[in-house]
């Protein structure tokens, strides 16, 4: 349980980055929080011949609202984003979600970038990264490219990132009015992997849903509101038989299935009610809750 | 910072406890063992090495971290916080501490010096804590002895104490 060799570079740019996996490519892995990485080092899941540590760059641990984006650099934690003054006004889904992340001893350390770059398909920021339609910026030596969430994430810890990229940071597009936002999600205990995580944006014509922890990674579809009649439940089966579910070690695929459309519902009205001023938006925090 | 070799040792230096430290450490070298084996100090605990008990927490910049998700190099320049810090003298113990005691919020106490560090973190920030503030803090830590109650119990005793002891906070 301790990692295999490997070397070290404590990046003080971002040029010493990009070099730094232009050259090593496959054998390159970024480091930032650690939270996803060490626990694959420690257990020999992962061989990197070197690690590029990126918290000292200064570029990337900027924070940028700018137009209508939450633009979060690599080296931000999500510690900082979770104790983020107007997180609840600028996005309320992330202000939900964001304290189911791990534990307060992980996110502390952890970046969003990172668990984007892990893409973990139970992890709750790749999942409102995709439900809100947000964006990854790669870069490499040679190139920048902008990918929506829904192009970045490809499979079960796979991304469309190349060996040779960093992502230099992620934009959650800020909450927009007339639209509600909701979260939930079921585990064994808080702060263990999710078994069902859902997330629903709504506005006056439609809802989104994306949902976590049942197939290859998260998954979004548009679902009609729920006053048109039986339409939602329908469209919520259909979704939950389209995700695939496989039986594992936590729980069924039936268990899955059963709380895809029972979770999937409660957050599309949740959405609905805080779409109307019915309920004010989440709190975030337990302790603001309580 | 030059690229830092697989197959030697480096000097890593940092601040333990108020006092400045320094060691040779591979990349490799997790900051739990850098502690423990290197610099001697043994009050950190080493239990699952991946991020799951909290056993080996400390408090990297003020922030509870799992010290076995953290390299030594990585840990050069900063400032780390172990159980060792936490008593303000030999024949002292911290509030906290002497809150466990009363509780008998331990008794093998493989756990006890991680939910310390992150409870000693928590209520600097979140000086009057819910019960259920407390019981999400401990979430990132297992112990099998006590069960939870009675360190819920020492936790919400050393909060009301430490209020009471800096009037400010209340």
């Amino acid at each position: 349980m301790k990692p295999p060799a490997f070397d070290y570079l404590r990046a003080a740019t971002l040029d010493e980055v990009l070099e730094a996996l232009w050259e090593g490519g496959s054998d390159a892995r970024i480091l930032a929080g650690g939270q996803s990485l060490l626990p694959m080092l420690n257990m020999r899941l992962a061989r990197p011949s070197v690690l590029v540590d990126v918290m000292h760059v200064d570029a990337l641990r900027q924070v940028t609202a700018s137009g209508d984006a939450l633009k979060i650099g690599a080296a931000v934690r999500q510690a900082q984003i979770e104790h983020r003054a107007d997180l609840v006004g600028e996005l309320p889904l992330l202000a939900a979600a964001i304290p189911w992340v791990g534990h307060m001893q992980t996110r502390a350390s952890g970046t969003l970038c990172g668990s984007v770059a892990h893409a973990d398909p139970s992890a709750e920021i790749p999942l409102v990264l995709l439900a809100l339609l947000g964006s990854v910026h790669l870069r490499s030596r040679k190139q920048r490219r902008t990918l929506k969430a829904d192009d970045f994430f490809t499979g079960m810890m796979a991304t469309a990132r190349a060996d040779q990229e960093v992502i230099e940071a992620i934009s959650f597009p800020l909450a927009r009015p007339d639209t509600g936002y909701a979260f939930r999600e079921v585990g064994r205990r808080h702060g263990d992997f999710a078994i069902v995580a859902c997330a629903a944006v709504v506005d006056r014509k439609g809802a989104r849903l994306a949902v976590g922890g049942v197939a290859d990674m998260p998954m979004a579809r548009p679902l009609p509101l729920p006053e048109e009649g039986s339409a939602l439940d329908d469209a919520l089966e259909t979704f939950a038989w389209d995700l695939n579910a496989r039986d594992d070690l936590h729980a069924t695929a039936r268990y899955r299935r059963e709380l895809v459309r029972r979770l999937g519902r409660q957050v599309i009205e949740e959405a609905v009610r805080r779409r109307d001023g019915v309920t004010p938006p989440p709190t975030g925090h337990q302790q603001d809750a309580a | 910072m030059p690229r830092l070799s697989a197959t030697s040792r480096h000097p890593v230096s940092f601040t333990l406890n108020g006092r400045p430290v320094r060691g040779e450490a591979e990349p490799r070298l997790l900051l739990h063992d850098f502690l423990r084996h290197v610099i001697g100090a043994t009050g950190t605990h080493v239990g699952c090495e991946h991020g799951v008990c909290g056993a080996c927490t400390v408090q990297i910049d003020g922030a509870p971290v799992r010290s076995c998700l953290r390299l030594a190099v990585q840990s050069d320049g900063a400032e780390i916080r172990t159980v060792e810090g936490l008593a303000p003298s030999p024949e002292r113990l911290a509030i906290l501490q002497e809150s466990f005691r009363e509780h008998h919020g331990l008794q093998c106490g493989f756990c006890t010096a991680g939910i310390l560090m992150s409870l000693d973190a928590f209520l600097r920030g979140n000086p009057d804590p819910t019960e259920a503030a407390i019981r999400e803090v401990l979430s990132g830590h297992l112990c099998r002895c006590t069960g939870y109650t009675p360190i819920v119990a020492a936790a919400m005793t050393a909060a009301a104490r430490l209020r009471a002891e800096e009037p400010s906070h209340a």
